[in-house]
């Protein structure tokens, strides 16, 4: 094995940590602002998964989305509710946090079971490359009705987002 | 095992499902659901760009589900926090608990 192939896969489990660990954060943290400390961690984290898998495009475009954007407007919802350091009572009782962590052990478990005795059959030969021109060709051609589709929904998405939040003020407003 | 092995990748996005799911039973407050199922987009986002290394005869095509798997995680999270926002108008608390004019 070659030296730089050994600190790639270093790399490679650090990033695999960081993911999982940030997951821990995200579900395990009481405070609401860690909670979403540890999602952005773990988006990073599968973000640079994203480039063991080949693609550099889909790395920036998850730190620019995902722990750019959805990151703040998540922030910009914890500021309105809470204090940001407040600690949200998550009122879960014993008997059921002793359904919960076996019930996600055993989903965890038969996943890791049911993926280490499939035999996966790679294709046999390929047909594109990885490159941004690739997805671009594809996106405008073979997926030109889904490419429209969530470019609707997604102005559907802010002009809704825009409705919901105006109408409720008028509505209190008016009384 | 390791960063050329397809099991890793899927396991890894297995956790972050499971991880989503348990966060949504668990936490009682609408930024922590949201949180949570932004986790569990991740994990299948995840998903498809293993299958799309290891299996996929053509490369392009899980680069392109995740796109939209993205677009529609973004849409997602302006809407919740639309409703958050047109909640916290209402009640002046948006803790889910709290929150009951349709039960009485």
């Amino acid at each position: 094995m070659h030296f730089y192939q050994i600190i790639a896969e270093i790399i490679f489990w650090l990033l695999v940590l960081i993911t999982i660990g940030g997951g821990f954060m995200a579900i395990g943290s009481r405070m609401l602002i860690y909670s979403l400390l540890g999602l952005s961690i773990t988006f990073l984290g599968v973000a640079g998964l994203y480039i063991y898998l080949g693609s550099y495009l889909l790395s920036m475009l998850q730190v620019l989305i995902y722990g750019g954007a959805i990151c703040i407007v998540l922030v910009f919802g914890i500021m309105v509710g809470y204090t940001p350091r407040q600690i949200v009572e998550t009122r879960i009782r014993g008997e059921n946090l002793l359904l919960a962590v076996p019930t996600c052990t055993l989903a965890v478990g038969l996943l890791f079971f049911a993926i280490r005795r499939t035999t996966w059959v790679p294709a046999a030969q390929r047909l594109t490359d990885y490159s941004i021109e690739a997805v671009g060709r594809s996106l405008l051609f073979d997926f030109s009705l889904a490419f429209e589709l969530i470019s609707l929904l997604l102005l559907v998405g802010m002009l809704g987002a825009i409705i919901i939040v105006n109408s409720q003020e008028e509505e209190s407003g008016g009384k | 095992m390791g960063s050329e092995n397809l099991n890793t990748y899927l396991l890894v996005a297995g956790f972050l499902l499971v991880a989503g799911m348990y966060g949504m039973v668990q936490k009682r407050s609408f930024i922590g659901m949201l949180i949570s199922i932004e986790m569990i987009l991740n994990g299948a986002g995840l998903n498809f760009m293993a299958f799309n290394k290891f299996l996929s005869p053509d490369p392009a095509v899980g680069q392109v589900i995740t796109l939209m798997v993205m677009g529609i995680a973004a849409a997602e999270a302006a809407i919740g926090v639309s409703f958050i926002l047109a909640v916290y108008k209402k009640f002046r608390t948006i803790d889910p608990s709290r929150i009951f004019t349709l039960k009485r």
